[in-house]
């Protein structure tokens, strides 16, 4: 499934994978920065309202990163590995500390479309169909929106 | 939530098979009879018969009755509710993109500055 504007993203009908693609006005050696510099990081990488704090961060093959967004008192923490770090890729495992035995493989490409963009094509491997449709459902976030009520609302009344 | 009754795992579960897909898929342009749907497949009708019913269980798709001469009809309101979820994943990460695009652009100011 795909939309045309922004973000596109696809949910594998057969393999418990999530593709996002995205253009940016940006160098594929900015976007590369903006994903590895910690600093640079936490600014975009947490969902509104919320602050990400970087507890340990080390963006090279072989190293490890681990921060906490936090709104509220109440905060959530992410970890994983950076298994491959190249200024036209990065692949990591992605883990939420509240579901440790969940682990995702994520690859990110660079690629350059010239003219000072670039394309960012992000895969998300989790290790099965149901876990990433529940990955789909909690968004990684806090809360309860209009959709979730919805779809709650149609659980509840014995639609599906 | 237990993935195995939990509705949404079993609308992507019934989805992840082929001929279930394409089922769909024809079911999306018009309702049609069991035998209808098993005529362009080298399968038998009961065959295609039990993948209605994975797709029925999942709540995908409607049938009146058990006969084969009944139409099964798509349950739109199930798949704007997988819809849903994947456009709502969507826009969270649109979201955090657009929050890169500002700083990448504050980026690209800095560099500028670097150069004047």
């Amino acid at each position: 499934m795909t939309t045309s504007t922004g973000a596109r993203i696809e949910a594998d009908p057969t393999l418990p994978v999530i593709r996002i693609v995205r253009d940016f006005a940006a160098t594929p050696m900015q976007l590369f920065r903006a994903h590895t510099d910690p600093d640079l990081f936490a600014r975009w990488v947490g969902p509104d309202g919320m602050a990400t704090r970087i507890r340990h961060w080390d963006a090279r093959s072989g190293g490890a990163w681990s921060y906490v967004a936090a709104r509220d008192g109440q905060e959530y923490g992410f970890h994983g590995t950076f298994h491959e770090v190249r200024p036209d890729r990065i692949v990591q495992t992605f883990t939420f500390d509240g579901e440790p035995d969940g682990v995702a493989l994520e690859t990110l490409l660079f690629e350059d479309l010239g003219d000072g963009r670039s394309r960012l094509r992000t895969q998300s491997l989790v290790e099965s169909i149901e876990g990433r449709d529940a990955w789909l459902r909690s968004g990684m976030e806090v809360g309860v929106d209009q959709g979730y009520a919805k779809l709650e609302a149609l659980v509840a009344g014995g639609h599906v | 939530m237990d993935p195995v009754t939990d509705p949404l795992s079993k609308v992507f579960a019934a989805l992840a098979d082929p001929t279930r897909r394409d089922l769909v898929a024809r079911l999306s342009v018009g309702d049609a009879t069991v035998g209808q749907l098993a005529a362009p497949y080298d399968v038998s009708v009961q065959a295609v018969s039990k993948h209605i019913k994975v797709l029925a269980d999942a709540g995908l798709v409607r049938r009146d009755g058990t006969s084969h001469r009944r139409p099964v009809s798509l349950d739109a309101e199930v798949f704007d509710m997988a819809t849903a979820w994947i456009e709502r994943y969507r826009k969270k990460a649109e979201e955090r993109y657009r929050r890169l695009d500002a700083l990448l652009a504050e980026m690209n100011d800095e560099r500028e500055d670097d150069t004047a």
